[in-house]
C-alpha cells in the first residue's frame, strides 16, 4: 500500500494530446475516483499510473519512488478492467492463483490466500468453477479478488461496474466500499457515471479533454464547483450569464442576482443547483436574495419529488422541488423562482 | 411456408449430393480398385490385398513416403512456429507498414504453385542453396507460413487483449504471458494451422519435383514418376493410404476449427 502522486504528466498518442499537464496526489489508503466523459483521457492516466503506457513528460511517484523505469510487470499494481478480463482457460481458482504463482509462491500458501480472498469477496466455493459458468456480478467479484491478491501497492478500477445492470451495480458498489476499507488499499477509479464517483469516493477528480479540471472531496466539489463544465458534469446546474459589479451580477434583460462576495468587474458566469431554488406564487414570499419571475413550462412528478422546468426569458430553468405538501405548480403559471445568495456559485464560463 | 421449404429442401440436398458424388467418385473409383485383383478396372471387383503387399517391397515409395513425412513434419514445426509469431506480432503491435506486411503475406496463396517453384529453383540455384531435403523445407516453410498467418490471425482476432494486460498486470513476463494465457486461447487456431501446414507441404507436387535430386524425393514426386513409367494398382494402394490419412487429419482440422470458439 502506497501513495502515488502524478506530477505534470502529459501523454500524446501521434498528434492526439491525450492528457496535458495533470498534476494530482492519492494519499495512502485512499478511494480515489477519476470522472470524466469519454475521451477526455481519465483511462490514459490509469493506464500511466499501472504502467502498460509511460508519459511523453511529467512523472509519476508510487510510495514516494519514481516509476517511469518500471513496466507493468514490476510496479506491483491490481488492475481491474471493464470486461474483467478473466483467464477463460483457468478456473476460478487459478485465475486468483495466478499473480502468486508469477510470484513464485508455494502452492499451499497460494491455496490458503486464495481461499481468504475468495472469503473477502464472499465466493468461497467457487474455486473450481470457470468464468463462462459465473454470472456477471461473480466475474467481477473474482476480477477484484485476482487484483487485491497478490497485495499490490494500488488498486486500479477502470469502470468496473459499468458492464452490470443498474440493481447489481448498486450491490458491488457497496461491495467494493467495505472490501476496499477492509484491505486499506490505495484505490483509483475511473468512472463516467458521476454518481458512482459521488457515493464511492473520498476525493475525486474531474477531467476534461486532457486537463484535470477540479479536484477535491465530493461534496466540496458539488458546492462548489469552480468551472461550468464542473458544475454541470457533476450533478445539475443552472447557469446564469451576466456582467459583474461588485457583489452583484446584472443578467441579460435587467435582472440581478447577488453573489456572496465581491466578482472582478466584467462578464460572469453563475451556477445555482436545482436543488437549492424554490418555486413561489409570489414575489412577496421570497425570504431569498436571488428572484427572477418565470413561467412554469413543464412539471414531472416523481412522487417523492417534483421537477419544475420553468421558461425565463427563452431560457430554460430546472427546479427539484421536495413534495412536502406546498402546492404544485401547474404548466402555464407565473412563479416566482427564489435562492439564497449564498448558493450562486461563480464560475469560469 | 413448410411446403416450399421442403422443395427447396428436396431440390438443394439433391444439388448438394451432385456435388459430392462428383468430388468423391473417382476417389472411390480408386480406392475400389487398390483392391481389385485386376490391373485393367476390370468389373465386378475381385477383392485382393495384393497390390498393397506388392507396395510394402516397394522401397522407392517407401522411402519417398518417409521423406514425405520427415519434410512435411519438419515444415509444419517451422512454420507454426513462425507463422504464430507474425501472427502474435501483428495482433500486438501496431507498426508503420503492418498493413502493407500483412496484405503481403497473401500472393503465395494465389500466385501458381508452378511459379513461385521456378522462381525458388532459379533463386536457390543462383544462391548457392541447392535442391535436396533442405531445399524442400525451405521452399514448403515459404508455401505454408501464409496459411498458418491466415489461420492463426483469424484466431486471435477473437482474443481479448486485455487479457494480455492482466497477465502483466499480475508481474507476469512475455513468456509467461504468451504460454500461460495467450496460447492456450488461440491453440485451436495454431492445432489447425499445423494441420494446414503439414497438409501443404505432404501435398506439395510442384516445388518438391523441381527440388528434388536423384536419391531424394517425395512421394507425390516418385506417384507421378511411377505413373509416366506405367501404370500400377499399387499407385492406387499408396494413393488410398494418403487419402485415408488426409481425410483423418482434415477431420482433425474440423474438430478444432470449427468447435474452436468454445475451448
Amino acid at each position: 500500500m502506497a501513495e502515488v502522486a502524478v506530477e505534470r504528466v502529459s501523454k500524446s498518442f501521434g498528434d492526439v494530446q491525450a492528457l496535458n499537464g495533470v498534476s494530482m496526489a492519492f494519499a495512502d489508503g485512499g478511494f480515489y475516483a477519476l470522472l470524466g466523459p469519454s475521451g477526455c483521457g481519465k483511462t490514459t492516466l490509469l493506464r500511466l499510473v499501472a504502467g502498460f503506457d509511460f508519459p511523453t513528460s511529467g512523472r509519476i511517484l508510487i510510495a514516494r519512488e519514481p516509476v517511469d523505469d518500471l513496466g507493468v510487470e514490476k510496479r506491483d499494481v491490481g488492475m481491474v478492467f471493464q470486461n474483467y478480463a478473466l483467464f477463460p482457460n483457468m478456473s476460478v481458482e487459478a485465475n486468483i492463483g495466478f499473480g502468486l504463482e508469477v510470484r513464485g509462491i508455494s502452492k499451499s500458501e497460494q491455496r490458503r490466500r486464495v481461499g481468504d480472498a475468495l472469503d473477502l469477496v464472499k465466493l468461497g466455493g467457487l474455486e473450481n468453477r470457470r468464468p463462462h459458468e459465473l454470472s456477471g456480478g461473480q466475474r467481477q467479484r473474482v476480477a477484484l479478488a485476482r487484483a487485491i491478491v497478490i497485495r499490490p501497492r494500488v488498486l486500479l478500477l477502470d469502470e468496473p461496474l459499468s458492464a452490470l445492470d443498474k440493481a447489481l451495480r448498486v450491490e458491488m458498489q457497496v461491495e467494493l466500499r467495505r472490501i476496499q476499507r477492509e484491505v486499506g488499499i490505495t484505490t483509483i477509479f475511473v468512472t463516467h457515471d458521476q454518481e458512482e464517483a459521488l457515493t464511492l469516493s473520498d476525493r475525486m477528480g474531474i477531467l476534461r479533454d486532457g486537463v484535470l479540471v477540479q479536484e477535491g472531496s465530493p461534496d466540496d466539489i458539488y458546492e462548489n464547483p469552480k468551472s461550468a463544465f464542473a458544475a454541470t458534469f457533476l450533478g445539475d446546474a443552472n447557469l446564469f450569464r451576466g456582467t459583474a459589479d461588485g457583489s452583484t451580477v446584472v443578467l441579460e434583460g435587467g435582472d440581478a442576482l447577488s453573489v456572496s462576495k465581491a466578482l472582478k468587474a466584467g462578464p460572469a458566469t453563475l451556477a445555482v443547483r436545482p436543488e437549492k431554488m424554490r418555486v413561489l406564487e409570489q414575489c412577496g414570499d421570497a425570504e431569498q436574495a436571488n428572484t427572477l419571475q418565470a413561467t412554469v413550462s413543464q412539471r414531472i412528478f416523481a412522487g417523492s419529488s417534483v421537477t419544475y422546468i420553468l421558461d425565463w426569458r427563452g431560457t430554460a430553468i430546472k427546479v427539484f422541488a421536495q413534495n412536502n405538501g406546498s402546492r404544485i405548480a401547474e404548466p402555464g403559471a407565473r412563479v416566482v423562482v427564489a435562492w439564497n445568495r449564498e448558493h450562486t456559485i461563480p464560475v469560469t464560463p | 411456408m413448410s411446403r416450399r421449404d421442403r422443395r427447396f429442401g428436396i431440390a438443394g440436398r439433391t444439388y448438394l449430393g451432385l456435388v459430392l458424388f462428383f468430388l468423391y467418385t473417382p476417389i472411390f473409383v480408386m480406392a475400389a480398385m487398390s483392391f481389385n485383383a485386376s490391373q485393367f478396372y476390370r468389373l465386378p471387383v475381385e477383392w485382393t490385398t495384393a497390390w498393397y503387399v506388392k507396395l510394402a517391397s516397394n522401397q522407392v515409395l517407401i522411402s519417398a513416403g518417409v521423406n514425405s513425412l520427415l519434410i512435411a513434419l519438419v515444415t509444419t514445426a517451422i512454420a507454426t512456429a513462425l507463422g504464430t509469431g507474425a501472427a502474435v506480432v501483428f495482433f500486438r503491435h501496431r507498426f508503420p507498414g503492418r498493413r502493407v506486411l500483412q496484405i503481403l503475406l497473401l500472393p503465395p496463396v494465389a500466385i501458381p504453385w508452378l511459379i513461385i517453384g521456378t522462381s525458388m529453383l532459379v533463386f536457390f540455384f543462383w544462391t548457392g542453396i541447392g535442391r535436396g531435403f533442405h531445399a524442400m523445407v525451405l521452399g514448403h516453410v515459404a508455401l505454408a507460413l501464409p496459411y498458418v498467418v491466415i489461420v492463426v490471425s483469424a484466431r486471435l482476432a477473437a482474443f481479448d487483449i486485455q487479457l494480455e494486460e492482466a497477465a502483466r498486470s499480475l508481474g507476469a513476463g512475455p513468456w509467461r504471458v504468451f504460454f500461460r494465457v495467450t496460447l492456450p486461447f488461440i491453440a485451436p487456431g495454431v492445432i489447425a494451422a499445423a494441420l494446414f501446414a503439414f497438409a501443404v507441404s505432404f501435398d506439395q507436387f510442384v516445388i518438391s519435383y523441381f527440388l528434388a535430386v536423384p536419391g531424394f524425393s517425395t512421394l507425390p514426386v516418385e506417384i507421378y514418376t511411377a505413373i509416366r513409367k506405367g501404370f500400377t494398382p499399387e499407385i492406387n494402394a499408396v494413393s488410398t493410404i494418403v487419402i485415408g490419412i488426409s481425410m483423418l487429419l482434415l477431420l482433425v482440422v474440423a474438430r478444432y476449427y470449427k468447435f474452436g470458439s468454445i475451448r
